[in-house]
């Protein structure tokens, strides 16, 4: 296995029809109108030297070494900048063209660390090879004159730069840099964060971060897009410059969010060198955040558990046992306690952090081995109303999109999701066509980065009370019906016209006119016409949604309304449009739809229908039980009531992101036997009796299905550390409790799930091969996968629309707790941190913080940085208070990465009346000042080290 | 589950079909449960339904007729 190598064609692909033919070194080729020489070249074959040129960033023409000549034309162009025409004649290696380009390099040379016999970076960079292809044997110029590389030579050096190794994961090394503004133009035009900048000019010109300062206090948000881009060793990952070059790679998928990035694993030996963004990625077309790019430490961190562990009871130290004792005793209590308390006192939690294959294994084991449906996942706590609400409207459970579909809109809509921080390269994506001129209404309490960033301005931002989505998108509904803008051929034609009928006449009601609706929702009146004017009548207009709008007890119904208003304007089916939700951890689509709902076998099919389960009956030789299981919040009630007593979870921390932790903590203390199987001793598993080792997507084979139904591959690039991937546990476990499981490659689950999942009929790991990625619904009349939904009808059929009546949540402010507490996550971390905590993304950010306005800030005596005591009706938590305008007077507003916080100490019960989706977004709270971690904390911290105790082994 | 918490997520349930015509209403409301709620919740209901208690909301006191019983409680392994 060797290390992958994409072809670099140095300019972007044209998207022109018209086809153009000419000759390169006596080769003639045809390529679209508008290339390139320099990228037609490479398509014949034929490898121009460049420096400044590649082909995820337009041309620039800067370095002069890409230089042709061309019959019939003077001079030498710049083939980088030139585009092709029919019939032409291009020589790429004249000795004219040789002797300029030696030239060209011993300028650079001569004030370049190579020239100046410096050992410095890898030696194996682009330009070293370009200096190599050129002949550059000798520096005529010498080393005597100005220069930026000797630190000095002798006397003090004004021109020189020390290194900037404050970014953890890469350095800036000035004197390595050839200005030739590659990381300038990643940063501004793949990127969107303008934080690099050339100052200076001609000799002088410097690349520089932010304001002069170094890297981690610039505007940097460490995407790596520079570093990738960096022809020289002046921007270089530290691994690459410790360790030298990666030997083989392997494409993957990364594990942390919803994007879904295509990556390359490069290792050397049995390391991980970097993870180098794949360009052959459909999801990502070669971009990538901190996360994917840099944060992959955690898979060898030192807290790593490797060994299968039990405890009789929660409050004894673990003691490490062998796998096969681990499982046997599992499965002799969960049979035990079935026998004692019922068939369905026991069952499963998978995760979307695991692949399509291990949840549906999971699943699989509580339907076919506990012969009950109690299996949820934590897509509960996210997305759940969105499978309901989409389903209701049109029949399925998913973004209606591809992710490129960006491109062509005009209006984009973004509610209650924060893209540049939870979905940073789809984020980067939209920031593009942003800049192009699309157009953008924000939704949200909290002024995102996306309200206002270089280049980016928000048309509208409707900064709307939390917990009043569905009043705000029924009076939008109200302005688009009762001014005439509904797109009513599109409805004729798609939806239920009687449903629509009905629905027009409810939004039409006064009561839900913005003049009134204003006064409580605590946006303008013009505002919310003039946003719903540009979504009816601005050209494509897509919405992008997040947790702001599931995580509320009328998340479904949200959603709902959501969908009303892409069908009421027909936006929808075709490129540029839909309704996108953006999924939070890599896998919720995925395990959604492998069946992890206890009402729901796989492909969204509902339990109590016949023919689906026979068709499960039959495979599996058992009868599956017809009634829906519990969800997580029953199985912790059925817990403390006393008849739900074993469970199972992969790859979860319930504990840390569910709702009303006492509650949880409660729930799982009721049980006789808790098994986590997680790579670390997580907040869960301090309940837990039974810990087995998890694996990284290192480790493993499988697949992960990202934000828009898109099935990439995970491949594995390392053996499992704890001798089992997560699948082959489940497996493993599975044979213990008695079934016959004999799978010997996760391809063979995926057979099994396409073979009995219409959707994914045509899913197969060859096709995934073959393909790169593919997007369900996959099968005979869409053999290749389906880019966008609903196109010529909706999956139900004719669309549906329904009635969204706003209900004010229960969760309401008073004298007692007069604030609005909302919560969110950023960029460098990711959910419960469990993996961004080990790695040195904590640069960014170390602790989570209150924001809070300085008018209600200063009401109470509050200053930046000082701790403060937030407190709910549910409980109480502590941390250090961000004075910002960001958030409203009345809102707070914090993130949930770290244990010691637990803010979810201080969210409710209240929960979305359809799915039990937590409402996570909106708690009534008082903020007081204080003066350090409540007591609730301080033993909370207790407790946890002390159920983390692993005893020493007896001695042989 | 507490009383409690069961009364007011099956009257939650109700707030959203009380905008539905009536009839359409009472079967949203029935059919919702049948759907979600794992047997032991439905007993659960159905003894406090049939208890009286006070708290329901109007539409899923109507609905109860059309929820399915859950299957008698079992204690061995099935
Ligand atoms: S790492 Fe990304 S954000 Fe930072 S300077 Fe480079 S391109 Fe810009
Ligand atoms: S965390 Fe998301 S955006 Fe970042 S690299 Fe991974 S999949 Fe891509
Ligand atoms: S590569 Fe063409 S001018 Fe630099």
């Amino acid at each position: 296995m060797g290390l992958i190598h994409e072809v670099d064609y140095g300019t972007p692909e044209s998207q022109a029809e018209k086809q153009v033919t000419l000759i390169v070194d006596g080769k003639p080729v045809t390529v679209p109108e508008g290339t390139s020489i320099m990228r037609a070249s490479m398509e014949a074959g034929v490898e121009i030297p460049k420096l400044c040129a590649t082909d995820m960033l337009d041309s620039f023409g800067s370095c002069r070494i890409c230089l042709v000549e061309i019959e019939g034309r003077n001079g030498t162009p710049a083939s980088c900048t030139t585009p092709v025409s029919e019939g032409m004649v291009v020589h790429t290696r004249t000795e004219r063209l040789d002797a300029i380009r030696k030239g060209v390099m011993e300028l650079y040379v001569s004030d370049h660390p190579s020239g100046w016999n410096e050992e410095r970076g890898t030696g194996l960079s682009e330009f070293d090879k370009v200096a190599t292809e050129v002949g550059l044997e000798e520096n005529r110029y010498g080393l005597d004159g100005r220069n930026h590389v000797a630190p000095g030579n002798g006397s003090l050096n004004i021109d020189y730069l020390v290194r900037d190794e404050s970014n953890p994961y890469f350095t800036y090394d000035a004197s390595q840099c050839i200005v030739c503004s590659r990381c300038v133009r990643a940063c501004e035009d793949v990127q969107g964060t303008f934080a690099l900048t050339i100052e200076g000019r001609g000799f002088e010109s410097r690349i520089v971060a932010g304001m002069s300062e170094n890297f981690v206090e610039s505007e940097c948000v460490s995407c790596g897009a520079c570093v990738q881009a960096c022809p020289t060793d002046a921007l270089r990952e530290k691994t690459v410059l410790e360790h030298g070059m990666p030997e083989r790679s392997v494409v993957t998928t990364c594990a942390y969010c919803g994007v879904g990035c295509s990556f390359k694993a490069e290792m050397k030996g049995d390391e991980v060198l970097r993870m180098m963004p794949y360009k052959g990625g459909d999801a990502n077309h070669g971009h990538s955040c901190v996360k994917g790019r840099f944060a992959y430490g955690y898979a060898t961190h030192r807290d790593r558990i490797l060994k299968p562990m039990i405890r009789e009871k929660i409050s004894d130290p673990w003691r490490e046992v062998s796998w096969e004792e681990a499982l046997a005793h599992t499965a002799s209590e969960f049979r035990r306690i079935q026998h004692q308390y019922g068939r369905t006192a026991v069952g499963g939690i998978t995760s979307s952090r695991c692949t399509n294959e291990e949840t549906y294994l999971v699943q699989k084991l509580v339907r076919q081995g506990f012969g009950n449906n109690n299996v949820d996942t934590c897509a509960r706590v996210c997305h759940s109303p969105t499978g309901y609400g989409l389903g209701q409207s049109y029949g399925t459970s998913a973004g209606t999109q591809d992710f490129d579909s960006v491109e062509e809109s005009d209006v984009i809509v973004v509610i209650g999701a924060n893209p540049t921080d939870a979905h940073p390269v789809f984020g980067s994506r939209m920031k593009q066509r942003l800049r192009e001129g699309a157009r953008l209404i924000v939704i949200d309490p909290r002024r995102t980065d996306l309200v206002r960033s270089p280049h980016v301005k928000a048309d509208y931002h409707l900064a709307l009370r939390p917990g009043t989505n569905v009043a705000l998108l029924t009076t939008l509904a109200h302005v688009i019906v009762t001014e005439g803008l509904v797109d009513e051929q599109f409805v004729r034609e798609r939806c239920e016209w009687d449903a629509f009928q009905d629905w027009a006449g409810f939004v039409a009601d006064e009561a839900n006119s913005p003049e009134v609706v204003s006064s409580y929702i605590g946006v303008p009146a013009e505002d919310i016409r003039g946003a719903a004017r540009l979504y009816a009548t601005g050209g494509n207009g897509a919405i992008y949604y997040g947790l702001g709008v599931t995580e509320h007890s009328q998340g479904s119904t949200a959603v709902m309304a959501i969908a009303n208003l892409a069908m009421a304007t027909g936006n929808i089916g075709r490129r540029g449009v839909g309704v996108n939700p953006l999924r939070g951890q890599n896998n919720v689509q995925g395990s959604c739809d492998m069946g992890s709902f206890p009402h729901e076998l796989p492909g969204y099919r509902h339990i109590s229908g016949d023919a689906t389960r026979a068709i499960y009956e039959e495979l599996w030789g058992v009868k599956l039980d017809n009634e829906p299981g519990l969800r997580i919040p029953n199985m912790l009630d059925a817990a403390v009531d006393g008849s739900f007593r074993g469970l199972y979870v992969q790859g979860e921390d319930i504990l840390q992101s569910d709702p009303d932790t006492h509650h949880v903590a409660a729930g799982l203390a009721a049980m006789e036997c808790v098994v986590v199987q997680d790579l670390f001793l997580n907040e869960t598993a301090n309940y837990a009796h039974v810990f087995l080792p998890g694996s990284t997507f290192l480790e493993k084979d499988g697949t992960f299905t990202n934000a828009e139904r898109r099935i990439n591959r995970v491949r594995k690039v390392m053996e499992p550390k704890a001798r089992y991937a997560d699948w082959e546990a489940t497996q493993e476990l599975a044979r213990a409790l008695g079934l016959d499981w004999n799978y010997t490659h996760p391809s063979q689950i995926m057979d099994e799930i396409a073979a009995t999942t219409p959707s994914f009929a045509n899913v197969s790991y060859e096709l995934l091969e073959k393909m790169g990625s593919v997007q369900w619904p996959c099968n005979d009349s869409a053999p290749e996968g389906t880019p966008i939904m609903h196109v010529d009808g909706f999956v139900r059929g004719k669309g549906r629309f329904i009635r969204t009546e706003y209900v004010a949540t229960d969760e309401k402010t008073g004298p007692r707790f007069p604030l609005l507490l909302t919560t969110g996550r950023i960029l460098s971390q990711y959910n419960v941190g469990a993996q961004t905590r080990r790695t040195e993304n904590v640069v960014w950010h170390d602790e989570d913080r209150l924001e809070i306005h300085p008018h209600d800030a200063e009401q109470r005596g509050i200053r930046s940085g000082d701790w403060v005591r937030v407190a709910s009706r549910a409980g109480e938590t502590t941390l250090r208070a961000l004075i910002t305008d960001r958030v409203s007077p009345g809102v707070v507003y914090t993130t949930f990465h770290h244990p010691l916080t637990q803010a979810n100490v201080v969210t409710t019960d209240y929960s979305d009346w359809a799915t039990n989706c937590p409402e996570y977004k909106v708690t009534a709270v008082q903020v007081a000042p204080s003066n350090g971690p409540s007591d609730w904390q301080v033993e909370y911290e207790e407790q946890a080290r002390r159920s983390r105790r692993i005893a020493p082994l007896a001695a042989e | 589950m507490s009383p409690d918490k069961l009364v007011y997520q099956a009257n939650q349930i109700a707030k959203f079909f009380h905008s539905k015509p009536h009839d359409e209403g009472v079967a949203g409301v029935a059919e919702h449960i049948n759907r979600f709620w794992e047997p032991r919740m439905r007993r659960q209901f159905f003894e406090m339904i049939e208890a009286g208690h006070a708290g329901f909301d109007t539409l899923v006191v109507e609905a109860a007729a059309q929820v399915r019983p859950p299957p008698p409680a079992q204690t061995v392994p099935g």
